[in-house]
């Protein structure tokens, strides 16, 4: 039995501990500011880039820049990090039936996700765009945004949940099965069907981002551009393909890049509702499998790498873009 | 321009457009409001049939909210599912005040202080964003409980924060600092330089323009990062297991629901209600701040 005072006792000093943290870095900046507005002349610049981007700078290095690195080192490291294997970690990658399986799921998760979430979000956007209770609409399809993918997963293994055929269902997908006499199976164990199930989640969760970004985008379209694209006699599908999808080519792209990442990097799915299990892996459930379950450092390391080369070419692209657009 | 211009500009035609984006909106309500509905739900009801006949015989019940709130027990662990909404709540807090607000600092300095690697620095911050975060949790985990070794040298001590909530946060912050100042700085940068220039002129040194300028005209952007930022931390699952998986006193909520729900065949009538309680609160914030919220996506995904 939970009591008041019991919750109260194991939560104070938790509460104690934001207030603290709250306290220290509100103090310290407010004392910092107090005292720098009285330094002037050139010091002021250095004094100014110290206080204001180092401490960022220490927490991105330590948190990211170096254990990336060291990361990058322990993939030519034997499962304990005590030895030097060289390629072994990768050779198993490509080798291991396993994590070939989890390779194989990765990239069919890359290859469909990503553009169905962008042709999803990119028709709803348009059919949307001026529609009566459009706002409503939107609201609703981008709320899965705010549902956790855990809490998501949860809700769909609800959707999915399996009772033996002829006996009444748990899950809707079941039923609705059931109702048109398709042959009942259990969805998630379905091998390799189950995969697409698991991705109805991922696009699910993530097409209300497409759908808003490139929204605002189709909105920004100036109406002359549509007018003239009119008068000159084009509608329906022949102005979403001639003019709607050139004009928003730019924000396409960032959609398609961002779901890519996302769906690379993909966890919390797999993890919540099958681990892994029913050939249903991916190299981000693998790599935390290899560091946590199985402990061979060695070899996740060597995932998380082969993830990172995933989103190298993705990276290279937007720098590019970014360094153009600050040219502009 | 008339009703009827209106319709024609449109590139699908009504009718279908109406029912395509029905359907849609339905088979994106739906799957929630079936959790919705299980969590009130009796448990012999829950596993002899579907929530969808809970209305021709309707049979609800609080029950299984007032045991996963406050008569713990059974899979919820002893304390209900209150403890771990704290613990939520003390690692986003912190994460998202911390990386907002040096976040901001350090876009300001890289838009508007001229130094040398100015340039280089924004770029590898940039960079640094592409970098999965798989590539360094356990780096940093180690980091965390042995401190820092080169080649046989301690070059940091071991910080004493493993198991504590500094843990799950401080990565956090780390992992969320590069994003956040990249779109901060998208908007800092688009200040106007007039304003700028008219307050150093009058005198005012970095610290002054940055708390009297800066930061009264970024509100808007800090709300809705901060809010991106929330519903973020609050929603991760990773990092919470590699840092928290040890120990329940600091999991969150997605942690300790996700080991709940883990297993087949769960047990529904703790599950739903744990559901939830752990997504009733961003769905506040996100639909009590979803303005501001849209506009933080749009800065970082559009070019005004």
């Amino acid at each position: 039995m939970v009591t008041w005072s019991s919750l109260f006792q194991s939560s104070w000093p938790k509460i104690a501990q934001i207030l603290t943290v709250l306290i220290i870095f509100f103090g310290f900046y407010g004392i910092a500011f107090a005292a720098g507005a009285r330094i002037k002349g050139k010091k002021q610049n250095s004094l100014a880039v110290g206080l204001f981007l180092v401490p960022a700078l220490i927490l991105v290095m330590t948190g990211l820049g170096v254990p990336a690195i060291q990361t990058f080192l322990e993939s030519f490291k034997n499962a304990d990090s005590s030895q030097w294997v060289g390629l072994k970690n990768y050779k198993n990658a490509f080798t291991d039936t396993e994590v070939r399986l989890a390779f194989i799921n990765t990239l069919a998760w890359v290859a469909i996700c990503p553009v169905i979430v962008t042709s999803l979000g990119l028709t709803l956007s348009t059919m949307l765009n001026k529609m009566k209770r459009e706002a409503f609409a939107k609201s609703l399809i981008f709320m899965p945004m705010a549902i956790s993918f855990v809490g998501g997963s949860l809700i769909w293994n609800l959707m999915y949940s399996y009772q033996e055929p002829n006996h009444p269902q748990t899950g809707l997908v079941g039923q609705i099965m059931m109702w048109l006499h398709i042959h009942l199976k259990h969805l998630l164990l379905w091998s390799p069907w189950n995969n697409l199930f698991l991705m109805v989640v991922y696009i699910w969760g993530f097409t209300g981002f497409a759908m808003v970004i490139l929204s605002a985008a189709i909105k920004g379209i100036p109406t002359d551009i549509e007018e003239a694209a009119q008068l000159d006699g084009a509608s329906g599908f022949r102005l979403f393909r001639s003019v709607t999808v050139p004009m928003v080519r730019t924000t396409i792209i960032v959609v398609l890049t961002t779901a890519m990442v996302g769906t690379l990097k993909l966890f919390d799915v797999i993890h919540t509702m099958t681990g892994g299990n029913f050939k249903t892996d991916v190299l981000s459930n693998r790599m935390f499998d290899e560091n946590f379950v199985y402990l061979n450092y060695g070899r996740g390391a060597a995932l998380a790498v082969l993830i990172f080369l995933g989103v190298i070419p993705i990276t290279i692209y937007n720098i590019r873009s970014l360094r153009l657009e600050r040219k502009h | 321009m008339s009703d009827k211009g209106h319709a024609s500009s449109r590139p699908f035609t009504s009718p279908i457009a109406s029912a395509v984006v029905t359907i849609v909106a339905l088979l994106w309500t739906v799957p929630t409001f079936g959790l919705v509905v299980t969590s009130f739900r009796k448990k012999e009801d829950i596993v002899s049939n579907g929530w969808w006949t809970a209305f021709t015989h309707p049979h609800f019940t609080l029950d299984n909210f007032r045991a996963v709130l406050f008569s713990g027990g059974g899979t919820v662990g002893e304390q209900g599912m209150i403890p771990f909404a704290v613990n939520s709540l003390a690692i986003t807090i912190p994460a998202v005040v911390l990386s907002v607000g040096l976040g901001l600092m350090a876009a300001y300095a890289l838009a508007w202080i001229p130094f040398r690697f100015s340039d280089q620095v924004f770029y590898g911050l940039f960079a640094l964003q592409g970098v999965p975060l798989q590539l360094s949790l356990l780096p940093l985990l180690t980091f965390f409980a042995t401190g820092i070794k080169l080649f046989g040298h301690t070059i940091f001590p071991q910080l004493h924060i493993v198991g504590k909530l500094a843990s799950v946060w401080l990565p956090h912050t780390m992992f969320g600092l590069p994003l956040v100042i990249y779109l901060l700085h998208n908007f800092v940068a688009g200040l106007p330089r007039e304003i700028m220039e008219a307050a150093r002129v009058d005198g005012a040194n970095h610290f002054e323009v940055f708390r009297k300028i800066v930061l009264p005209l970024s509100l808007p952007a800090i709300a809705s990062i901060a809010i991106f930022q929330f519903l973020w931390i609050w929603n991760d699952l990773l990092v919470a297991l590699v840092f928290a998986g040890g120990t329940d006193d600091v999991a969150p909520l997605t942690l300790h629901l996700a080991n709940l729900g883990g297993s087949l065949g769960s047990h529904w009538e703790n599950v739903a209600p744990a559901a939830l309680v752990s997504i009733i609160i961003p769905l506040i914030v996100f639909f009590s701040l979803q303005r501001y919220f849209v506009r933080g996506l749009l800065a970082g995904s559009v070019k005004s």
